[in-house]
């Protein structure tokens, strides 16, 4: 289609869905009674029930953990998904482009960016782990928590390079690191279910309100879970960064 | 046992990220089989053990208490239908995997764990009782789809089909999440059944139920590669693995019409019973365009796994109008047929798996003649023409004429025409690149494929290309058995006939999911074909013999331009391959406008 | 009355930004521009999802100061952004790994360019 017929089509359909949404306005937002029910059924609950005082973590690793379980695996198989889509066997890169707009890692980072980045490394790692940890307390969990760690490593590249990052991170680890945090969720899941109780039940005892040992498998779950997320998105790095140096050719 | 299928892929899938990469190949082969094996036999049993009741399965114990009746957790809710479904899908994956023993060589076991993650994420729709969940599920798909689409990744349009299949998956997703989102808004649950009660019994405006109703089903819809979503699923097919092709057309399209289907008996068709007829109408529509502009496309393609394409587009829309009859006999004709067509696309995406090993292409002039010495396959191919075409004793053929009597109950009997082009067009499509490939009649360069892309695709086997190993015609030959023999006992047909009549009755699943009760009306007996078929077989076998051959005659000098009738088939041609653009900006754009106009058939119609 | 308000801007605002972001990926003429295209679309499911689990003047349902049986706004919202959030970064990891190795292939990153599959 030509430019003019594209955004022909595209203006008259987006008009059509904008009318769409028009038309459910008047009968949104329903009753409170009625639309609040799931709400209040959780926060009413939550802290007698399962001795936690962060909803929505006890709504992602128990009341809906499973969806939690889906999430996870659409994070594990886009990780490899890039790692497939980028990697590249060392025989087919002659006919790839090298790209003249690649940020050069020529200069040397100065000395006190270098030293800032450093310094700042200990305190995200301490800061991640205090969230992956406190998810069921406060509002954080694995998945912020991992994020940030990553972070940690990305802050290694950003400060020296790509041979550091490597030198610090082992590649074969992040990988066990990866698969451990994605199957340690579901055998926590299976705990229940080789104890007769439907997967994912909480079945550890739930600790003491306000102690990091509250809420039964939630604190296990978030930290499988933030293993997982932090060598993900460690593994996204490495799969991005190598492509770009193999092409590079400084293997 | 219910969460298996989706647990024990999954858990192997991590396993294999592990410490795949230094297994030999042969491990990971004989682990992945062994899966999916597995999944078939604990769907079986699950579909087995449902047979009589719903099995309400409650994740992390949350069932809805005595006294509120209200699902704070998520649930599968499992009937023969979904769980047959599931075991389905892990038939073709195993399928898939056998085929893939002898096949491209797997990076690091990606290839298996990305295939495994899939096969749970599609186990996972087919169970699930919860909007969200299913949500989730529908994203796994796509993201694990997306990656194996994109497999070969050295080859340049791999890329631009991984791009298409990405980028309207999810904006359909959003779409999806929309709705769920406005249906939240008033119910407060998110879980099928309890939506379902809600909204029915809220006497809720129709304008409210018909967007939230299209919002929801779009991502599926694209998923189902309905016009004028369907875009990228050709796009899709042409690129990726064969035995991802298997997958993709033999089940993860159909998927999609599950999932609509599902949606509307359970969640909509209580609360929305007054406008019934609008989407009846609606569904006949997106329907018939699919089936009929699928059906056309196929014949003008030349690239195989791309004709293969556009016939599965073709018969989604057969299934969507069995769908759209709304009555349990079309949708247990969508049934079988969705069973017999995925086991015969699959067999045919494995004969070109077979065309393409030996012969390094897919491309019908390029092979012209050059596939001789493979008779045997070339026979398994025109079998597999006769099934799409709906042929006895296939079990696409029980499937489309129950779709026929359904709709002849409900006075669209028209709907037997729409089936008939189908399947002449994709049954003599496969035909003549059969008869031309392993025979080689017709000429080099022909008119109704005047214009027909060709796309390179490179080998995906290594090693030896003069044999075809068993592991290849064994899965393509045991396939097309089973086409043929899985509906021949009446007892299936029948068995299916009631399923369905549970299938499309809300309160059994409201009784089983909030009250943990099971009750089970007595169904009267589905009725099991009258009408005598006979003519129409012959009339659609000689049709299809014909076309072909008439395609494949085409180029000699009868046959030139100016004939009229080939000129309207070239300006027809000229016109979809215009729209069939491979950018995704067009495709968006489709998109746009495909949901607006049928939002506004819906709204006009209620 | 101040919720009824703020649901509707919040509801305005998806539907522009769905809109708006669709139109970002027909237009778009670099695969960057259209993968952060996608997320904006993206960004209405968040604030439709952010509206509709809205309750004016209640607090987040953190229960670390507040007593344990107060009203606060939606959890369940909450946890589904998360999730939303998750899909969307790694969607966009596959789309950006796909950019990169159009962009290595055929020198472009421009959507209107790629197409070797025309018909």
């Amino acid at each position: 289609m030509s430019r003019i017929w594209r955004a022909t089509v595209f203006v008259t359909g987006a008009a059509g869905i904008a009318v769409l949404f028009g038309l459910v306005c008047g009968t949104l937002p329903g009753p409170l009674a009625v639309r609040n029910r799931y709400a209040e059924a959780i926060n009413s609950r939550v802290y007698a029930q399962r001795n936690v005082t962060d909803a929505v973590s006890a709504v992602n690793f128990d009341y809906r953990g499973f969806d939690t379980v889906g999430e996870e695996f659409i994070l594990f198989v886009s990780v490899l998904g890039s790692i497939s889509l980028l990697r590249m066997t060392s025989e087919k890169t002659d006919g790839l482009l090298r790209d003249a707009a690649e940020p050069s890692r020529d200069v040397p980072a100065s000395d006190a960016i270098r030293l800032w980045i450093l310094i700042m490394i200990a305190p995200k790692v301490l800061f991640g782990i205090y969230i992956v940890t406190h998810g069921q307390l406060t509002p954080g969990g694995g998945f912020q928590g991992g994020v940030i760690l990553a972070t940690a490593a990305l802050m290694l590249y950003l400060g020296e390079s790509f041979a550091v990052f490597r030198k610090v991170v082992s590649r074969p680890a992040v990988e066990i690191a990866e698969a451990v945090g994605a199957g340690g969720f579901l055998l926590l899941g299976m705990i229940a279910w080789f104890w007769g109780k439907p997967f994912l039940t909480n079945v550890l005892p739930l600790g003491k309100t306000h102690e990091l040992t509250s809420g039964g498998t939630m604190p296990l779950i978030s930290l499988a879970t933030g293993l997982e997320v932090t060598a993900g998105f460690v593994l996204l790095l490495f799969a991005f960064l190598e492509e770009t140096l193999t092409v590079r050719g400084e293997e | 046992m219910a969460p298996l299928p989706v647990v024990i892929p999954l858990i192997v899938a991590a396993v294999l990220a592990g410490v795949g990469s230094h297994l030999p190949r042969r491990v990971l082969d004989l682990t992945a089989l062994i899966t999916s094996a597995g999944v078939v036999a604990i769907s079986v049993l699950l579909a087995n053990a449902s047979v009589h009741h719903v099995i309400v399965y409650w994740f992390g114990n949350w069932q809805p208490t005595a006294h509120s009746h209200f699902p704070i957790g998520i649930c599968f809710m499992i009937d023969p239908i979904g769980a047959g479904l599931a075991a389905f899908t892990s038939v073709l994956v195993f399928a898939a995997f056998t085929f893939s023993w002898s096949y491209f060589e797997s990076a690091k076991a990606l290839y298996h764990i990305l295939m495994l993650v899939f096969l749970a994420a599609m186990c996972g729709l087919c169970l699930s009782g919860d909007l969200f969940n299913m949500f989730v599920w529908f994203e796994l798909m796509t993201a694990a789809g997306v990656a194996l689409c994109g497999y070969k990744s050295e080859e340049g349009h791999s890329m631009q089909g991984a791009l298409n299949f990405a980028v309207l998956n999810t904006v359909g997703a959003f779409l999806s999440l929309s709705g769920v989102a406005l249906v939240y808004a008033f119910t407060g649950s998110l879980n099928l059944v309890e939506v379902g009660v809600t909204l029915a019994q809220h006497r809720l405006s129709s304008e409210f139920l018909c967007v939230a109703f299209l919002f929801i089903l779009s991502g599926f819809l694209v998923k189902a590669a309905v016009f004028p979503f369907h875009f990228w699923l050709a796009d899709a097919h042409a690129v990726a693995p064969t035995p991802v092709c298997v997958i993709f057309s033999g089940v993860m399209v159909e998927l999609g019409v599950y999932a609509a289907a599902r949606i509307y008996w359970v969640v909509f068709s209580q609360a929305s019973a007054p406008s019934a007829a609008a989407v009846r109408t609606l569904f006949l529509i997106v329907g018939s365009c699919t089936a009929v502009l699928g059906a056309l496309f196929c014949f003008g393609q030349r690239h195989f796994k791309r004709l293969l394409a556009f016939s599965t587009i073709s018969h989604v829309g057969v299934m969507t109008l069995g769908f759209a009859v709304l009555d349990p006999a079309g949708l247990a004709g969508t049934t079988l047929y969705l069973i017999g067509h995925g086991l015969v696309k699959a067999a045919l995406f494995i004969g070109a798996g077979i065309v393409l090993h030996r012969c390094g292409s897919v491309d019908e002039f390029d092979l012209r003649g050059r596939c001789r010495a493979l008779a045997p396959i070339g026979a398994m191919v025109v079998l597999g023409a006769i099934g799409l075409a709906g042929l006895p004793p296939f079990a696409t053929s029980f499937g489309e004429k129950t779709i026929e009597m359904a709709a002849h109950h409900a006075h669209q009997g028209w709907i037997a025409a729409v089936l008939i082009i189908a399947e002449i067009f994709t049954g003599a499509a496969v035909l003549r690149f059969a008869a031309r490939v392993f025979v080689g009649w017709g000429k080099g360069r022909e008119l109704p494929l005047h214009g027909a892309p060709h796309i390179h695709t490179d080998r995906e086997t290594t090693g030896q290309h003069s044999r075809v190993p068993v592991f290849m015609w064994v899965p393509m030959l045991a396939l097309l058995g089973g086409a043929c023999v899985i509906s021949i006992p009446s007892t299936v047909r029948s068995g299916i006939g009631r399923q369905l009549q549970r299938f499309e009755t809300p309160a059994i699943y409201q009784d089983s999911v909030l009250l943990a009760r099971s009750t089970e009306p007595q169904y009267p007996e589905p009725e099991t074909a009258p009408l005598d078929f006979g003519l129409e077989n012959a009339g659609v076998l000689v049709g299809m013999i014909l076309l072909a051959g008439l395609a494949l005659a085409a180029g000699s000098d009868e046959f030139r331009a100016e004939d009229p009738a080939a000129r309207t088939w070239l300006g027809i041609q000229t016109i979809f391959r215009r729209l069939q653009s491979g950018r995704v900006g067009d495709y968006v754009a489709w998109f746009t406008i495909g949901i607006a106009v049928y939002g506004a058939i819906l709204v006009l119609l209620r | 009355m101040q919720g009824q308000i703020i649901f509707y801007a919040g509801f305005a605002v998806a539907v522009w930004l769905f809109l708006i972001g669709l139109y970002g990926i027909v237009s778009s003429r670099h695969l960057v521009h259209l993968c952060l295209s996608l997320t904006v679309v993206q960004a209405s499911t968040y604030v439709l999802l952010a509206v509709v689990g809205y309750r004016p003047g209640l607090p987040a349902p953190i229960f670390v100061t507040m007593p344990a049986t107060s009203s606060a706004v939606d959890p369940v919202i909450q946890a589904l952004m998360l999730t939303d959030v998750v899909v969307e970064a790694t969607v966009i990891a596959l789309l950006l790994s796909i950019t990169v190795r159009v962009h290595r292939r055929t020198a472009s990153a421009d959507p209107n360019e790629v197409d070797l599959m025309r018909g």
